[in-house]
């Protein structure tokens, strides 16, 4: 096509959302004074006004195919007012003013296989990454594990009678797209990248790569005669950084590549301040088609924070309270060399006092 | 046309089981019930080579690049590396199409975005990937013009992908919230769309991310994964409606208050009466939420409310996880002056860290090399006591402008006091 025939974007940007708002939230924008879960899925919101908006929400595929999303646009016309919003963990939430919508609702959904929950003390919906559906360095996959997952946790989902919300987040590289969470199931490279090094000239910006490794494991060298790049196999982490810019540095394998799970990100500044993830289990097999031993260490974890927590605690305010020897003996997992931080700021991690529990 | 070719997929076949709704079963039904041969043939194709990556347990995607006419980014380009064996998915570039600020549609919307996803790409969508953006996953270079052109006629943009200002994000906020204390989707599109060109041609050293959560208990997590974080906080007292307290107490027990509620607070502001009403010690309270949370309908954010601003967060790659700091306490948000000074800060964080940060190093890892103070001094912003958990620890430092800076404190302190 000719330059001149192609057309000129209209640099847009982020729409308002207004337009598509319930009228009854364009009403009371700003306004509401408070809200009730009358039940699992549900909630209620009142506005100073005395208006309500009652929202169900349900989980879904997350990767949804047309059918799917017309099935959910479906019962949001003929059960609901058509407005709808995707939370965060890219769970549908319908929003009708009249509280007699609110069952039909729910039965349409579950009747069309969707799964009405995720509301307070609920596990709530996994967020998750791409994988190998369409990521270009994935170590696993995302939406099977969090689907196999979810299978098992439908329950927590549904009946919200956790200790307080549970967010669980999956990443496929320890980039960790997926963020932090209560708990964490994301992939843990074991092995340093094996080099390809009849490409790597070709393909790879070399500095970029040296420059990109967080501990200088990477430096240039001639290899066979050719401009490559090598590894420092007792520096190296393992972690994967250098393969994004230079693929032919393979850091996935089909043995090593493990997982590992971490607990006690909380991104609210409830009660304390907001605290990132902490490793508490590795080597777990990278096992598709349905994940079976990274599940069961999850379930455990939540059996044992379900029956150990007090009302309003999070995973981390539980842990904080019990402290983490007791972490380790309740939910039977191993405490390692490798559970002891060596990276910059370690030192903050240890225990320098005699508070100490028996 | 020939018969569509298919693929054996056991493995995939696993997680058509269950009662979670199986993203599988929808690809197969493009696969097999769409009308057009086009998506069959790519549904079947997808499914062919993600069952080979369960097999071999890898990832068989590359990138490369792809944009529409007139922008450098906004597409995840994707090529098979195994195109050969699945050769109508060989293409597969996602689109990032920026949502509407708090992610509301109406349903019609949804069909047409789905109308016109059909006729270019695969029928493949996700809302929303982790940063925020409609994921159109899956299509054709030529497919993400004529997809591009056509919703961006009705009100639809690309968002950023690679070193650039990414696509924001907000919570359902003032829409439909109780604890909201700000103007989430209006500060997201303020700033975000102040940046337009920046979202488009990406020219940063990494990426930059705006999120906006309406308060403290910062449902959009920005406070761990936003370069820019803005949350949503009050000044004065909090509201507390008496009645509505001794409601609680007599419904839950003033057990369960004391230990849900009283003892909670991390700055033992609290304190339950013999009268069953609560006394609030609001000069210690630090707007954590938690009792608001507990008791919504007695206790609420106060009138005189702003935006707290922290600057700095990302995940793990390349130093480590960090936070975002504090680098405004307080400031309102209810003029165009101050939503001004707003995007004004982001101009200046934004240009100096395009000046100053090193390749593929976010704003928080720039600021840790280079220390908050010369952060803060780039950006023309003065220090605050807020901005840390306690002073420096370590004598080593030199500290022969003191008098200076006291003075500049003090005068400071004046020029406040004077109003």
């Amino acid at each position: 096509m000719a330059y001149e025939d192609m057309r000129q974007p209209i640099e847009s940007g982020c729409p308002d959302g207004f337009q598509y708002m319930h009228p009854v939230m364009r009403k009371n924008f700003g306004l509401w004074k408070f809200h009730e879960h009358p039940k699992p899925g549900v909630l209620r919101h009142v506005a100073h006004s005395g208006d309500e908006i009652w929202t169900v929400k349900a989980g879904t595929q997350r990767i949804l195919d047309v059918y799917s999303l017309r099935k959910l646009t479906e019962i949001g016309e003929k059960y609901g007012d058509g407005y709808v919003r995707f939370t965060i963990r890219s769970n549908i939430e319908y929003m009708v003013s009249d509280a007699a919508k609110v069952d039909p609702l729910i039965t349409a959904l579950t009747d069309a296989g969707f799964i009405v929950g995720g509301t307070g003390n609920s596990v709530a919906m996994i967020s998750h990454t791409q994988g190998w559906l369409h990521c270009d360095i994935p170590g696993t996959d995302a939406s099977g594990v969090v689907k196999a997952m979810m299978d098992e946790l439908v329950d927590e989902f549904q009946n919200c009678n956790m200790p307080n919300r549970v967010h669980i987040t999956t990443s496929c590289c320890q980039i960790n797209c997926g963020g932090q969470g209560d708990i964490a199931i994301n992939v843990q490279h074991t092995k340093p990248p094996r080099i390809n090094h009849d490409l790597v000239a070709n393909v790879c910006e070399r500095p970029s790569v040296v420059a990109r490794c967080p501990v200088a494991a990477i430096r240039p060298a001639m290899v066979n005669g050719k401009a490559s790049l090598e590894v420092d196999e007792k520096k190296c982490i393992c972690c994967g950084a250098c393969f994004p810019p230079c693929p032919p540095m393979q850091i996935n394998d089909p043995e090593h590549t493990k997982l590992a799970i971490w607990v006690g990100g909380n991104h609210s500044n409830a009660r304390s301040k907001p605290t990132f993830q902490k490793l508490v289990a590795s080597g777990i097999p990278n096992n598709p088609p349905r994940w079976p031993e990274a599940t069961a260490l999850v379930k455990r974890i939540l059996k044992e924070y379900k029956e150990g927590a007090k009302d309003w605690e999070r995973i981390n305010d539980w842990i904080e309270r019990i402290g983490w020897p007791r972490f380790f003996e309740v939910t039977g997992l191993p405490f390692t060399k490798y559970h002891i931080d060596n990276w910059r700021g370690a030192r903050n991690s240890l225990n320098a006092s005699t508070h100490i529990r028996f | 046309m020939a018969a569509k070719k298919m693929y054996d997929t056991p493995m995939l076949d696993e997680l058509e089981k269950g009662p979670w709704p199986s993203f599988i079963s929808g690809f197969k039904r493009l696969r097999d019930d769409h009308p057009d041969e086009r998506i069959n043939e790519m549904a079947s194709s997808l499914l062919g080579q993600l069952e080979h990556s369960y097999e071999t347990r890898k990832g068989y995607w590359k990138g490369g690049t792809v944009s529409v006419f007139g922008y450098g980014g906004g597409i995840i380009p994707r090529f098979s590396e195994v195109g050969d064996a699945f050769p109508a998915s060989r293409e597969f570039h996602t689109l990032r199409v920026q949502p509407p600020a708090g992610n509301y549609y109406t349903t019609d919307m949804l069909n047409q975005l789905g109308d016109s996803w059909e006729k270019h790409g695969s029928g493949l969508v996700t809302f929303h990937g982790q940063t925020g953006n409609i994921m159109f996953i899956g299509t054709t270079t030529n497919g993400t013009q004529h997809f591009f052109d056509e919703i961006n006629e009705y009100g639809w943009d690309l968002g950023g992908a690679g070193p650039c200002v990414r696509t924001a994000m907000s919570c359902v906020g003032s829409a439909r919230c109780e604890q909201s204390c700000a103007n989430e989707h209006g500060i997201q599109r303020w700033l975000v769309n102040n940046f337009t060109d920046d979202v488009h041609r990406p020219a940063l050293p990494y990426k930059f991310k705006f999120k906006v959560s309406g308060c403290p208990n910062d449902c959009v997590n920005a406070i761990e994964r936003a370069d820019f974080a803005v949350i949503g906080t009050w000044r004065d007292d909090m509201k507390v409606d008496q009645e509505e307290v001794k409601n609680f107490v007599k419904a839950k027990g003033r057990e369960y208050v004391i230990d849900n509620v009283v003892t909670r607070c991390p700055t033992q502001a609290l304190s339950l009466k013999d009268d069953d009403t609560l006394e609030v010690d609001n000069h210690n309270c630090v707007r954590c939420m938690h009792c608001l949370n507990v008791m919504n309908k007695a206790l609420s954010p106060g009138d005189d409310r702003g935006i707290t601003l922290l600057i700095g967060g990302k995940r793990t790659l390349k130093i480590g996880d960090l936070m975002g700091t504090v680098i405004v306490p307080f400031m309102k948000l209810e003029s165009e002056e101050d939503y001004e000074r707003l995007v004004e800060i982001a101009e200046e964080t934004i240009d100096f860290f395009a000046e100053n940060a090193l390749e593929h190093e976010r704003t928080g890892e720039m600021i840790e090399r280079i220390g908050l103070v010369n952060f803060l001094e780039g950006i023309g912003i003065e220090v605050d006591p807020h901005m840390v958990n306690n002073p420096r620890q370590s004598s080593y430092v030199r500290t022969d402008g003191w008098d200076e800076e006291a003075e500049k404190w003090f005068a400071r302190k004046a020029e406040e006091a004077a109003g």
